[in-house]
């Protein structure tokens, strides 16, 4: 898995690719919470374009940064959600608790 | 015996064992949603024994193995898949095979949530020392007569 992270309009949005699984999702937590907690960046956009699969221990950093920037008063917004990636959301039943948009212009604009 | 393989708790072999299992899934002509489905269950099955029953160590063994239902076959009116999966780790608590309530929001525990909403079928028990996991997918009708004719 690889995370760039790039400026946006009020914010970072960090490139996710690859798999978020097991061996992978401590390093998405890690570049998350940087982010939210130690940049203190007030819209953090996660890109999910190019993540093939993402397990219960991905959502669970998701929902860890989320609660982080509810905490700092930011917005954690992801987009790029693929077929996979949502069913996984909706499975967990926490795709409402989220900010999701369909594609980048959609969440920079929101 | 549609495929058996002996793994070490190393969370990067997760991305070989999803390959191979969506790929025996596609060779018993799962659909595509139940396929992903399997594909779930095995790596959170697996991601559990390397988190809780190993308690993260890495390099200690994992024995996995699918087998291929036949229709009408024993046990199974439909056909589908049968996987088992077993650890040396530490006996699985009962209260931790309950999974959360979906309702609370936090971190964690929702890996065995996803096997069970995912599986027909999901047996834990313990023999010999080793902690034991049973998994079934059943195909569904109508793509059970579409592999049929495919044999």
């Amino acid at each position: 898995m690889q995370i760039a992270a790039r400026v946006a309009t009020g914010g970072t949005i960090l490139d996710i690719v690859g798999d978020i699984d097991l061996a992978h999702s401590p390093a998405m937590r890690k570049a998350l919470l940087q982010e939210i907690k130690e940049k203190k960046t007030p819209k953090v956009f996660l890109n999910l374009e190019k993540v093939r699969y993402i397990d219960s221990s991905g959502i669970a950093s998701l929902v860890e940064g989320l609660k982080a920037s509810r905490d700092q008063g930011s917005r954690l917004i992801l987009f790029g959600l693929s077929k996979t990636v949502r069913e996984v959301m909706e499975l967990s039943r926490l795709q409402k608790i989220f900010e999701i948009h369909d594609s980048e212009a959609q969440a920079l604009a929101s | 015996m549609l495929l058996k393989l002996e793994l070490k708790s190393n969370p990067e072999v997760l991305c070989l064992v999803r390959a191979a299992v969506e790929r025996a899934a596609e060779v018993l002509r799962f659909q595509d949603s139940e396929a992903r489905a399997i594909v779930r269950s095995v790596d959170e099955a697996l991601a559990n024994v390397m988190r809780h029953a190993y308690g993260g160590k890495p390099g200690l063994p994992i024995e996995m193995s699918c087998r291929r239902l036949e229709h009408g076959g024993q046990n199974s009116a439909r056909g589908g898949i049968e996987i088992l999966l077993a650890d040396q780790g530490a006996p699985v608590k009962l209260s931790a095979l309950q999974g959360r309530p979906l309702d609370q929001i936090r971190p964690g525990g929702l890996g065995l949530h996803f096997i069970r909403q995912s599986m027909d079928e999901v047996e834990f028990s313990r023999k010999k020392g080793k902690n034991l996991l049973r998994m079934v997918k059943y195909l569904s009708p109508a793509h059970q007569v579409a592999a049929s004719e495919g044999e």
